[in-house]
């Protein structure tokens, strides 16, 4: 059972990390214990988009910046309809929150949702650890889930590994939902919705595009039966190795030529659906702040991550696939990782990061606008 | 893409004497873009005529040229330099003003140089308001965000009458457009206050313009810097958010980095307009600066301004992330691109990132009112402060209180005794920002004010006003606890409580809380800055502290020398002890030493990350030090702690820091004490048989009467205890004696007062010398122009000597010597004396590296401070003059005949500050010093040395046109010469009726003018001031008699500072004038590097 830290903000509580590390502070949202794969999250704004994000399910997000949750929780921020983090690790979190549209406090959100967390802990000991060592399991216990320290360790060494997780159904919707055009609609898109943000169908719809939103176990058929224009494969959590299912409607979307377009998960699926391998990073790359390469232009986006696998695909050669041949359109700078594929004969392209960009930079925005030419040139 | 290989070198404009408004920062900046260029091959060619600065050290630039920033000696250097390219964006509003006169009267041209790192069309399309405007309309027609708050552009007092029907009336903000740091500008809240403000704006303006604007007063306000490259790529580098709301200018703001009450969407839209701005403007390459104003109730953003340059900010930003603003954007200038640049940090990541924070800055501003009492300390869009500290913490407490301080400041941090006052009192003080606000909100609070009250008196954000309630539960705590338990104490430095505060809610002694904090284990760790949150692993150890659980300090094996630095500028503590900091580094970097650097000025070369080998950004308050002395003997042995090369701040420490047990290299605490204890001093002076000034020491009135009858008037008088002559002056008669004991505050039976025999009429000397237990070298003899009497940071010196035989440098050699070996010094020292009659009397003697130690060092090519520091880790003269790091033989007393003249100028804040009435202050100089700033004009001889300083200070010196004299009568023989002088040279000379009596009598001819205080006459004959005002005098003469006081000479010295036109208040300044008006007159004034004329010196010596 869970309840609110709110008037008891010095509830101890635990932090075990499955390497025996162990951190302690305060209880943070609500009181009991959790368990997921500890990542750390470099953003120093957008919250309430991160903790709303079904990629970080299973997770316990380690925020780096320090203050959290200064401007509150508010009624349009959030990327899908609950938070998805399964523990919250903070160092300072704001008592008052301020901002013109904050209609409730993040400690008060969290425990009205049953997120535990943990305050007032050396999170750069933490994250420089994780860095080190890699992303791992991780428990948070707090109030009367408190034991002694072996028998926490133990229960993290219980709990499930991120690696073969198979994720998407958990979060992706359940029934097809339609989002409108804004304006006048001149398209129509399929979206496999693996773990999709909220913020993905606004940036389509806001371009005349509109979105039909299917659930994970939508079916090549599922797709087709909406006479889509274009095809798009959300963002999602878990190991992208167990995503058999949306690997093979992709590639029957690619057999038939449709426009098709794949963020994040999107990415790794469009990977495998290529025939390249996927692999797990050493500590994944999430924050607002990398340095992607655009390899058609040169030019250098800052964008938002959030993956902790990635695509292993040639990086200097064009490769031949089942679909014709494809490239790495996009690196990141800080360490070469693959943050984009396109094949060349095929009207088809993903990045492994998020244009969307809910939270982070808008410099990628013109990848909805390079999905949009795609499906005007099939027109043509 | 590779740098261009066009370029073979580059000109690089500083920004000359430090002043309100841009300070230590461009050395900063312009020391690592000189750098930079050089080690990609460049030719480097350097002109400041700031010698205070490391980037005018020799070898930073090929050609270093310590001339006036003005478009006349730049065309010069150019024209003897030919480079290829120009790089203005890194010395401030300075460097590109001078750059665009150079552009378009066609110079540039001419020689075919090319502006790099900025282009005209981006300078005037960023700076000129007008077209700022349309540049933000275009903004929000391609990406609906971003506006400018409503105004009207006004070209005279007409327009601006206009101007403030048209936006709805009163108040109304007043900006002058193309000023620096906002100067002239400021809140009209009815017509007079219009009048004065905008009147003063459009004559500031050199395009005589200012503009008009809707309130937005009490908006949130931000600042995002930003950087772009030749390919478009542009990264955010850091957001700052002001804590203090709209209405105080950003540099007097207490300000925080990274913005801490934005959503993601409301910091995205932020972004997103900056980098259109950017696009917009047309930066090519190159950093500038944003600020926005946001409103707290529905998020409207205004887009105040762009700096379309390397700014303070951008100093700051560079700090307070790691991310090196000016020295990519140097690169960025010669061709490479973002991604092309590796971050120093990681090493492996590359520039073209944004960094992010795992911790909070906050950077809070040091003012200095005290030194102008009749100065309205309101704060305005006008920046007065003179200085910032800044301080890290893993959080906004931490950081905060680090900052206060980190000020140095009696009462700068918050205290928790005592009485608070009544809280509505309080409030009411808070409406008006000032410095010290905070310190009276946080009493509010004590006092029972609640969350709501505080914003609606400040209108500081709700978030930063629960932090300080937060402060205020802490502080409770403590007071409240039954003991101080680990825990206790734990959370207490987690919200930056100083042991200091502890104390004090305790009632115990800060030494006794440290024990007992360090018994309980509760001690600091440090981490790093490192622009990743530590995502990557990070090369540079710049760290600062935290009560945290993990430090990041590493072990090593070489000794370190830790260097405590300076603290923020203030007026008589500037970027002179930076230099001597920054000097010590290299010199023992050199000698195998490893490096520390403490400090928490961010404006400084000394807080750069490659300075030192390890940094600490820290406050220099003893428990800070003593924390830091003890994480560095954990990691490897410490051959001790530098404190005589950063001034008054770490020579205090010393005592404390031995009597803890570290190891103080150079001159000893005691021999410190030995020089600055009067009674020690005096036993030193008594020893060696050299005579000091007839003192003595006063509690009352009755006792300064005796003492001052007995030694005879004019005495000088200051309270005892107090630094950079604070509180001192020159007292001619009894019954000023008797008002300056009645309104001294300072005086007390434990504080009394000194009074001296004030040597009127006397030379005074300024030595700067090193000394070994051995052997000293005179490092230089300055001779000032002013008499003694106006103090020496405030005066204007020659080196060498220029009415200074050969018996005198050996009597001050001597002299020297006995108070060096008498002290007890290892290291630098410095010695005022005074020449009155024959008597060499001395005034004081300081065992620190002096403001004037970069002068002496650059007049006479000798490296001083690196001296200095040497010497303190045991080397001696002997074998410093075998190293080659001082000359062979002979040394800074027997310069060669034909040595080059170098005269240093000071640079006084006057047109900064007004008093409550709007009126300007006075610019009489005295004891007190005043100055912000100073430059150096060095020339074969005096006349155009001085002539060269002038121009580098205030302008050039005229060369002909109307000269007004109005003098003092005891000056009025010795002006009678100059004068005449002045004729010679066609000057037609204006005066009040007095001195024109004088004049005419020896047979001078000069025009009557009326006094202000005559007012008009009847035939609309204007007076003096009038005449100043309208542009129709070029040059002033007005020496005060006596001082304090509503005098005479206030309004025409005010007006002369208004319509910036030479004005000289002592008749020596006005013979060496003379002189420089007369070398300007003779035609041609060359230009000559540093380089040149060490090369010159060198030859000379062997």
């Amino acid at each position: 059972m869970t309840t609110s830290t709110r008037g008891a903000a010095r509830v101890p509580a635990v932090l075990v990390l499955e390497d025996g590390r162990i951190f302690r502070g305060r209880a943070y949202g609500a009181v009991g214990e959790t368990f997921g794969e500890a990542v750390f999250s470099t953003g120093m704004t957008g919250y309430q988009e991160t903790l709303t994000d079904p990629s970080y399910h299973r997770q316990v997000v380690v925020m780096t910046a320090p203050h959290v949750g200064n401007t509150g929780v508010n009624d349009e921020d959030a990327e899908s309809r609950r938070i998805w983090v399964s523990g919250y690790v903070v160092r300072d979190p704001a008592r008052t929150p301020s901002n013109w549209r904050s209609r409730r406090s993040l400690d008060e959100e969290l425990a009205a949702q049953g997120v535990v967390g943990i305050s007032g802990i050396d999170t750069r000991a933490l994250t420089r650890h994780l860095r080190e060592r890699g992303a791992m399991r991780v428990g948070i216990f707090s109030g009367d889930a408190v034991r002694d320290d072996a028998a926490l360790l133990a229960r993290v060494q219980e709990a499930p590994q991120m690696k073969g997780a198979d994720l998407s159904a958990e979060v992706a919707t359940t029934e097809p939902y339609v989002v409108p055009a804004i304006g006048e609609k001149k398209f129509t898109v399929a979206a496999v919705d693996l773990g999709i943000k909220g913020m993905t169908p606004q940036r389509m719809a806001e371009r005349g595009i509109e979105v039909h939103v299917l659930p994970a176990t939508a079916t090549v058929e599922d797709v087709y039966a909406v006479d889509p224009d274009g095809v798009f494969f959300s963002n999602g959590p878990g190991d992208p190795a167990t995503a058999d299912h949306p690997v093979s409607v992709m590639q029957g979307v690619l057999e038939r030529g449709t426009p098709l377009f794949g963020i994040c998960f999107g990415n790794q699926i469009l990977g495998r659906a290529l025939g390249f391998g996927t692999y797990k990073l050493k500590y994944g790359h999430r924050g607002i702040n990398q340095p992607v390469q655009d390899r058609t232009t040169g030019k250098v986006e800052v964008t938002a991550h959030n993956h902790g696998f990635a695509v292993d695909a040639p990086l200097d050669q064009v490769s031949d696939t089942p679909f014709g041949r494809a490239e790495v359109s996009h690196v990141c700078l800080n360490d070469n990782v693959v943050e984009g594929l396109q094949l060349l004969d095929k009207p088809a392209f993903s990045v492994q990061y998020h244009p969307e960009a809910a939270a982070g930079p808008h410099d990628a925005a013109y990848l909805f606008d390079r999905f949009v030419s795609l499906m005007e040139g099939q027109r043509a | 893409m590779p740098k261009r290989t066009d370029i073979q070198s580059v000109l690089v404009i500083g920004s000359g004497p430090i002043v309100i408004g841009q300070a230590a920062e461009f050395d900063y900046s312009g020391t690592q873009a000189c750098r930079v260029l050089k080690s990609e091959g460049l030719r480097v060619v350097l002109v400041n005529s700031n010698p205070a600065t490391i980037m005018t050290d020799p070898e930073i630039a090929d050609a270093t040229y310590v001339e006036p920033i003005t478009p006349e000696f730049v065309e010069k250097i150019i024209a003897k330099e030919q480079p290829d390219a120009l790089l203005p964006t890194l010395g401030g509003q300075t460097a590109l003003n001078t750059a665009i006169s150079l552009h378009e009267n066609g110079v540039l041209d001419k020689y075919g140089v090319e502006l790099i790192g900025a282009n005209v069309e981006a300078i005037h399309k960023g700076e000129d308001r007008d077209r700022f405007k349309e540049v933000v309309e275009e903004v929000r027609r391609k990406i609906g965000h971003g506006e400018s708050a409503r105004s009207y552009i006004c070209h005279s007092m007409d327009d601006v009458l206009k101007g403030v029907e048209e936006l709805g009336g009163y108040p109304v903000v007043v900006r002058p457009s193309f000023t620096m740091g906002g100067a002239g500008s400021g809140f009209a809240h009815d017509e007079d206050e219009l009048r004065r403000i905008a009147g003063q704006g459009l004559t500031l303006s050199p395009t005589t313009e200012v503009l008009l604007e809707e309130s937005i007063l009490g908006w949130k306000e931000y600042e995002l810097e930003l950087m772009r490259d030749k390919n478009d790529n542009v990264v955010v580098v850091c957001s700052i958010e002001n804590f203090d709301p709209m209405g105080v200018h950003t540099g007097d703001s207490i300000t925080v980095a990274p913005a801490m009450t934005l959503t993601d969407r409301e910091y995205q839209i932020l972004r997103d307009i900056g980098i259109a701005v950017i696009r917009e403007v047309g930066v090519d390459t190159g950093g500038c600066n944003i600020q926005f104003a946001v409103n707290p109730a529905d998020g409207r953003v205004i887009v105040i301004e762009m700096n379309p340059r390397v700014s303070r900010s951008s100093a700051l930003a560079s700090k307070a992330t790691g991310f090196p603003i000016a020295k990519i954007a140097a690169k960025l200038a010669v061709g490479y691109t973002l991604d092309e640049i590796p971050n120093d940090i990681t090493q492996e990541t590359p520039a073209s990132f944004e960094p992010t924070l795992d911790y909070v800055v906050v950077k809070a501003p040091r003012f200095a009112f005290e030194k102008f009492p009749s100065a309205d300390s309101t704060l305005t869009t006008t920046m007065k402060s003179v200085g910032e500290a800044m301080a890290i913490g893993r959080n906004f407490t931490e950081a905060f209180q680090k900052a206060l301080r980190s000020l140095e400041k009696k009462g700068s941090q918050f205290t928790f005794v005592g009485e608070t006052g009544d809280k509505d009192e309080l409030l009411r003080e808070a409406v008006r920002p000032t410095d010290g606000r905070i310190n009276a909100v946080m009493q509010a609070i004590r006092a029972g004010a609640t969350p709501e009250e505080v914003f609606e008196a400040t209108k500081i954000d709700p978030w930063f006003v629960d932090q300080l309630f937060l402060i205020k539960e802490i502080a409770d705590e403590l007071s409240e606890a039954p003991e101080l338990t680990a825990a206790l104490i734990a959370e207490a430095k987690r919200h930056g409580f100083s042991d200091q505060q502890i104390a004090e809610i305790r009632g115990l002694r800060e030494d006794v809380v440290r024990e007992v904090r360090q018994a309980l284990g509760v001690r600091p760790v440090y981490k790093t800055v490192d622009t990743c949150a530590a995502e990557f692993a990070a090369r540079t150890p710049y760290f600062y502290s935290s009560y945290d659980e993990e430090t990041e300090v590493a072990p090593r094996e070489k000794p370190a020398v830790i260097i405590l630095g300076s603290g923020p500028n203030r007026i008589g503590q500037g970027i002179e002890f930076d230099y001597s900091c920054v000097h010590a580094s290299f010199a023992l970097s050199d000698a195998g030493y490893e490096t520390v650097m403490v400090n928490c000025n961010p404006e400084t070369v000394s807080t750069d990350y490659d300075t030192s080998d390890r940094l600490y950004f820290e406050p220099l308050t003893l428990e800070d030090v003593l924390e830091i002395v003890h994480a560095e003997q954990q990691a490897g042995p410490v051959a001790g702690v530098v404190v005589q090369l950063g001034g008054q701040t770490p020579l205090g420490l010393s005592q404390a820091l031995k009597d803890n047990g570290v190891p103080i290299v150079g001159t000893s605490p005691e021999a410190i004490h030995a020089a600055e204890d009067r009674g020690a001093f005096g036993r030193v002076l008594k020893e060696a048989g050299l005579p000091a000034p007839k003192h003595g020491t006063a509690t009352t009135f009755a006792e300064a009467k005796a003492i001052a009858d007995e030694i005879g008037y004019p005495v000088l008088v200051r309270p005892s205890y107090v630094l950079g002559g604070r509180g001192m002056e020159i007292v001619y008669d009894e019954a000023r004696l008797e008002s300056y004991i009645a309104e001294s505050t300072e005086i007390s039976p434990s504080r009394p007062v000194l009074v001296d025999r004030f040597l009127d009429d006397a030379i005074e000397i300024d030595v700067d010398a090193l000394y070994d237990g051995e052997e000293l070298y005179l490092g230089g003899v300055m001779e000032h122009i002013e008499e003694a009497g106006i103090h020496s940071g405030d005066s204007a010196c020659a080196l060498p000597p220029i009415t200074l035989g050969g018996f005198d440098i050996k009597r001050l050699r001597a002299s020297t010597e006995a108070i060096a070996r008498g002290v007890g010094v290892r290291g630098l020292i410095n010695i005022q004396f005074a020449l009155s009659g024959d008597i060499l009397y001395v005034l004081e003697a300081n065992p620190r590296a002096s403001r004037t130690v970069p002068f002496t060092s650059k007049a006479t090519a000798v490296p001083l401070a690196k001296a200095a520091a040497r010497i303190s880790l045991g080397a001696t003269i002997a074998e410093l003059r075998a190293e080659g790091l001082l000359p062979a033989n002979g040394d800074g007393g027997t310069l060669p005949m034909d040595a080059p003249i170098s005269v240093k100028e000071a640079v006084m804040p006057w047109s900064r500050f007004r008093d409550i009435h709007g009126r300007g202050v006075d610019t009489v100089l005295g004891p007190e010093m005043r100055s912000t700033g100073e430059v150096m004009g060095i020339d074969s001889v005096f006349g155009t040395a001085y002539a060269k300083s002038q121009a580098g200070a205030y302008g050039p010196l005229p060369t002909k046109g109307r000269a007004f004299i109005s003098v003092a009568n005891r000056d009025k023989r010795s002006m009678i010469f100059p004068a005449r002088e002045l004729v010679a040279h066609g000057f037609e000379l204006l005066a009040t009726s007095g001195t024109a009596e004088v004049l005419k009598r020896n047979g001078i001819n000069a025009t009557v003018v009326r006094k202000q205080s005559e007012g008009t006459g009847p035939n609309g004959e204007k007076t003096i001031v009038q005449l100043i005002h309208d542009g129709e005098v070029d040059l002033i003469v007005n020496t005060p008699y006596g001082t304090g006081g509503r005098l005479d000479g206030y309004d025409i010295r005010t007006a002369a500072v208004a319509r910036s036109v030479p004005c000289l208040t002592t008749v020596q300044a006005l013979a060496a004038a003379v002189q420089g008006i007369d070398a300007l007159g003779r035609g041609e004034v060359s230009v000559r590097s540093l380089q040149e004329h060490a090369e010159h010196l060198t030859a000379a010596r062997d």
